[in-house]
């Protein structure tokens, strides 16, 4: 009795958040009623004995996948307003749909009946006195082995293919050019000065960068800058800048 | 037939499970307009298909149910950080997400 109490309350949630997934005005509410469901859905299995998939619904899509859904729906700035407009024009058509589906559901299951020699069918059964999770890894790592691995590749390529998809070319990006950057010589970036006794660097320009090494050693472009630096080297009382702080380009290509 | 679902049977279960497709189903029609609710009503379909293999694992006796869901989940997972990618670039590009002119796409 208690068990079926708690099936239908989960039922009864899983349901009318399902509907509220699909009709809700903000999809962030979309999102959160998704996450209700799942947590429902998770209750379900847990009635029905599978506690090592009810613990992974809620981790991986509650955890995850869910979380994922909110961060892009709150990610893209879209205008959900008049992302509402088609709902009366597509609504009949829908409801026509999904009562069809309905209705063939019902006359399927109306006429399905179990096979008397279900019993005699070879069934992948728990070792007695094993838990469900246990039970589960017994089985996924012998019989499905194949299986499971084939899942941790189309994981993979999920994962390659998302990177892909979403990487962006930024040309402000500031990248190393590694054959530039053996190809520099210490006469390109280090100017050798003389400098007078009790005067110190700091009275004659203080440290210097010769501003050409950075764009030599770098990706052109990957600064900001278009133009292409001066080919030969400034004179020295040009590439006077005062020192560290007015150079903004930071020691990152070094 | 109602090995290890004790009093509910399996009839209920097939019930929910039938329910929360055709409210995926009907979810795919009625938000044409927005791509990631469309997803999320795969998602609930694919949940569905879930249910329903618990609920045959748990009343057969048998595991290889519980397996299979476990391989739906993730499918299911990589299907939806393929599908919310795919989004995210087409709204980068288009600046809106509708599916309506998603016809673009094409070569």
């Amino acid at each position: 009795m208690m068990t079926q109490i708690v099936f239908y309350v989960f039922a009864t949630v899983l349901i009318l958040s399902a509907g509220m997934v699909v009709s809700a005005r903000n999809p962030v509410h979309s999102v959160l009623f998704l996450i209700l469901a799942f947590f429902n859905a998770a209750g379900l299995f847990l009635v029905a004995g599978a506690e090592f998939l009810a613990m992974i619904l809620v981790i991986v899509y509650v955890g995850a996948v869910a979380v994922l859904f909110l961060f892009v729906v709150m990610m893209l700035d879209v205008r959900f307003a008049q992302m509402r407009e088609g709902l009366q024009r597509y609504a009949p058509f829908g409801a026509a749909v999904g009562l069809v589906l309905l209705a063939e559901l019902a006359l399927a299951f109306s006429h399905w009946r179990v096979a008397q020699d279900i019993a005699s069918v070879p069934h992948v059964v728990a070792a007695p006195g094993r838990t469900n999770t246990a039970a589960l890894g017994d089985v996924l790592y012998t019989h499905y082995v194949f299986l499971f691995e084939s899942c941790g590749l189309v994981l993979l390529v999920a994962m390659i293919g998302a990177i892909v998809l979403t990487l962006r070319e930024r040309p402000m990006g500031r990248r190393q050019n590694i054959e530039r950057q053996h190809e520099r010589t210490a006469a390109d970036t280090l100017a050798m000065m003389t400098v007078p006794l009790g005067q110190g660097v700091t009275a004659n320009g203080g440290f210097r960068r010769p501003e050409r090494s950075y764009y030599i050693a770098s990706v052109p472009g990957s600064y900001g800058v278009t133009a292409e630096p001066v080919p030969q080297a400034t004179p020295a009382h040009e590439t006077q800048r005062g020192g560290h702080g007015a150079d903004n380009h930071g020691g990152l290509a070094q | 037939m109602t090995g290890g679902l004790g009093s509910i049977g399996i009839g209920p279960y097939l019930t929910v499970s039938a329910i929360l497709l055709v409210l995926g189903v009907f979810g795919i029609f009625l938000n044409r307009k927005n791509v990631i609710i469309i997803l999320m009503s795969i998602e609930l379909i694919l949940l569905s298909a879930n249910l329903n293999f618990v609920a045959f694992s748990s009343a057969l006796g048998d595991l290889s149910g519980q397996v299979f869901t476990l391989f739906v989940l993730t499918i299911a997972a990589a299907e939806s950080a393929i599908g919310l990618a795919i989004v995210t670039v087409y709204f980068r590009n288009r600046g809106s997400i509708e599916v309506d002119d998603v016809t673009m796409m094409k070569g």
